[in-house]
């Protein structure tokens, strides 16, 4: 079907809102001159004191950190909770278990964020890299749950019973069997995890201690002092991860899903 | 009997491999299988068949050990297995979808459950090249499931639930993927494997025509309950009701009042205004009482002329002729309006054929063509 005038106005009206923002952002990066607002001409200089900036280095390194284990302990918890709930024998309660787990994708991120941070007081917990790590590996974890539940639905569960015939332990049959075969979910819900962690402002700035600042917190606070064009550099690299994080994702995904679409019929 | 024949169940001396002792199994509200004893005896092909839902596939998960039974005990070789888990039952099962390991090429498919028990390497590699060179998948040995043809896998599935070198193998409906003509192929090649590996195989089926082929008995099935558990033979040409009759092949059922004519023989008053029927029957039937006459079609005659020595004769009219290449099916109307049907082998060219539509025909059988039955 051809684009007709509306389609094709649509889409450009759509795309410019979302994308003109990060677009300018992006250009402004390469910006020669220190004010935002004034193009002189093309230069990477901001790159460069980015990377001379030891306050944002020590914030990106945290950033990282804290995306690597809370993304990693959410896959682990999401997968398993995904399995439990997809699998598990009936249990009593077990619909509002599911219903449970999918509650913080709607949470708002501050009431989140305040709960958690009221719990770590509670506790007597020392708010630093750790207290954001189980911040976001909290409300990550759903998404990861989401996201290898839909492939574990859709997975024909005779070969769990097959390996199990075949002399395999549950766990075996987990490991050897299930966990090869969803891989491909479980690791798009890591990289969905390790995007919403770096990304995240709300949460970290709630969980967040002296010694810990993230790069969004950085960023947040570093723009109330004025937009430097460093920023938008900085932005732009993470604009830059993010998009390859989620590309990576949606190409597992479906490379994934046409190979079992393909599995699924005789080659003659 | 001879005793080269196969047929344990005859003996009462023989020990089972399989004993299903008044097994129950609920699912909420529902009853799959309802209080159920069953012997099963080594070497035997046995065929569970029924319609869908019947219990059959219930039954082979109690088995298998995916289902506990709600009462009663499963014994496989003298030892209760209702307390063993599936992956510690000398069982293995061959599923409907094959549930092939799609991330894994055919070889090491047919080599996990080896692998799980820890065999030597040698030994292993011996074990998947015997299982390939029976299924005939040597060529096929690196290739990942989905790049091989349904008939293959159902192969490697084969071959991956016999490397174990089980008491005993389950097959959940084996063909049901495959089109006919392979399916009749894999038939042969499965009595031929079970022959060759001496296992006991029991079979879940719907298809009363792959029962029959493969079989060495069949237990027919609905709703929980097995109807009637005997030879292909004995079931066919002796059902014991008119449910197992009509499941299997193709059958008149002629209703009418039973009265004893002699010690083994009974009139049944089935029209009026019409000669009663003569059949044998080893049952006995109090008089008047309401009873079915059940005959195959191929046992019944048609001629144009009533032959002489006939003990049944009935008078119709063809309503339909059914030309199947090999034989036609002759659809008759009867007193009262009913339709018979009777079978005959086209031995001759179609154009010397003696009858067509609207012919006046007789049909006739001898009394122990058809089996009297109670219901």
């Amino acid at each position: 079907m051809r684009l007709s005038w509306f389609n094709i106005t649509s889409l450009t009206l759509g795309f410019a809102f979302l994308y003109l923002p990060m677009i300018i952002l992006v250009i402004y990066s390469f910006n020669e001159s220190r004010l935002v607002t004034v193009w002189t001409g093309f230069s990477t200089k901001w790159y460069g004191e980015l990377l001379s900036n030891q306050a944002f280095l020590d914030a990106a390194w945290v950033t990282l950190k804290v995306a690597v284990f809370s993304s990693t302990l959410a896959t682990v918890l999401g997968t398993l909770a995904a399995y439990a709930l997809v699998r598990g024998a009936r249990f009593p309660g077990r619909t509002l278990f599911s219903g449970m787990i999918y509650a913080p994708l709607v949470m708002p991120e501050v009431i989140t964020g305040l709960s958690l941070l009221l719990l770590f007081i509670g506790i007597g917990l020392d708010r630093g890299v750790l207290t954001i790590v189980l911040a976001h590996t909290t409300f990550s974890m759903c998404y990861v749950s989401v996201v290898v539940s839909s492939r574990l639905v859709s997975f024909d569960q005779s070969l769990e019973e097959a390996a199990l015939d075949l002399g395999c332990s549950p766990w075996d049959a987990f490991r050897l069997v299930t966990l090869p075969i969803i891989a491909p979910a479980v690791v798009s819900g890591w990289l969905l995890a390790f995007t919403l962690s770096l990304d995240d402002l709300v949460i970290a700035s709630f969980t967040t201690g002296p010694s810990a600042t993230t790069l969004p917190i950085k960023i947040f606070s570093a723009v109330r002092l004025g937009v430097s064009p460093e920023i938008n550099a900085l932005s732009t690299l993470m604009i830059a991860v993010v998009t390859l994080g989620v590309i990576i994702a949606s190409l597992i995904s479906k490379r994934n899903f046409v190979r079992e679409q393909h599995g699924g019929e005789g080659r003659h | 009997m001879p005793e080269n024949v196969f047929a344990p169940w005859t003996d009462p001396g023989a020990e089972p491999l399989i004993r299903f002792r008044n097994v129950t199994k609920r699912f909420g509200d529902f009853t799959a299988v309802r209080d159920l004893t069953l012997d099963i005896y080594e070497h035997e092909f046995f065929a569970l068949l029924g319609p869908s839902g019947c219990g059959k596939t219930t039954m082979m998960r109690m088995l298998a050990g995916f289902e506990t039974p709600s009462s009663g005990h499963i014994e496989l070789a003298g030892q209760n297995i209702v307390p063993v888990p599936p992956n510690k039952r000398a069982v293995n099962m061959m599923f409907q979808s094959y549930a092939l390991f799609p991330h894994l090429n055919v070889w090491d498919n047919i080599a996990f459950g080896l692998k799980r028990d820890g065999m030597p390497k040698d030994a292993l590699r011996e074990r998947v090249a015997e299982m390939l060179k029976l299924t005939h998948l040597e060529r096929f040995a690196r290739r990942k499931p989905h790049q091989i043809s349904g008939g293959q896998r159902q192969r490697v599935a084969l071959a991956r639930s016999l490397a174990k070198a089980p008491k005993l193998l389950l097959l959940d409906e084996p063909m049901g993927a495959l089109d006919k003509k392979l399916r009749q192929e894999t038939q042969f090649e499965l009595m031929d494997i079970q022959e060759k590996t001496g296992t006991t195989f029991v079979i879940v089926t719907h298809d009363q025509e792959e029962a029959m082929t493969v079989a060495s008995r069949v237990a027919v099935m609905d709703e929980g309950e097995l109807i009637q558990v005997a030879t292909p033979s004995a079931i066919y040409e002796a059902p014991n009701c008119v449910y197992v009759a009509d499941f299997i092949g193709d059958v008149n059922i002629i209703e009418g009042a039973a009265h004893r004519a002699s010690e083994k023989h009974y009139t049944l008053h089935w029209a009026d205004g019409q000669a009663p029927l003569v059949a044998a029957s080893e049952m006995t039937f109090s008089p008047a009482q309401k009873a079915f006459l059940a005959i195959r079609p191929e046992k019944v005659l048609v001629t144009a002329d009533r032959p002489a020595d006939a003990e049944n004769a009935i008078q119709g009219r063809i309503h339909d002729i059914a030309y199947l290449g090999n034989i036609s099916t002759y659809h008759v109307e009867v007193a009262g309006g009913r339709l018979l049907k009777a079978q005959t082998a086209n031995t001759r060219r179609i154009e010397n054929r003696g009858f067509t539509w609207e012919n006046r025909v007789w049909l006739s059988w001898d009394a122990t063509a058809g089996v009297l039955l109670e219901r």
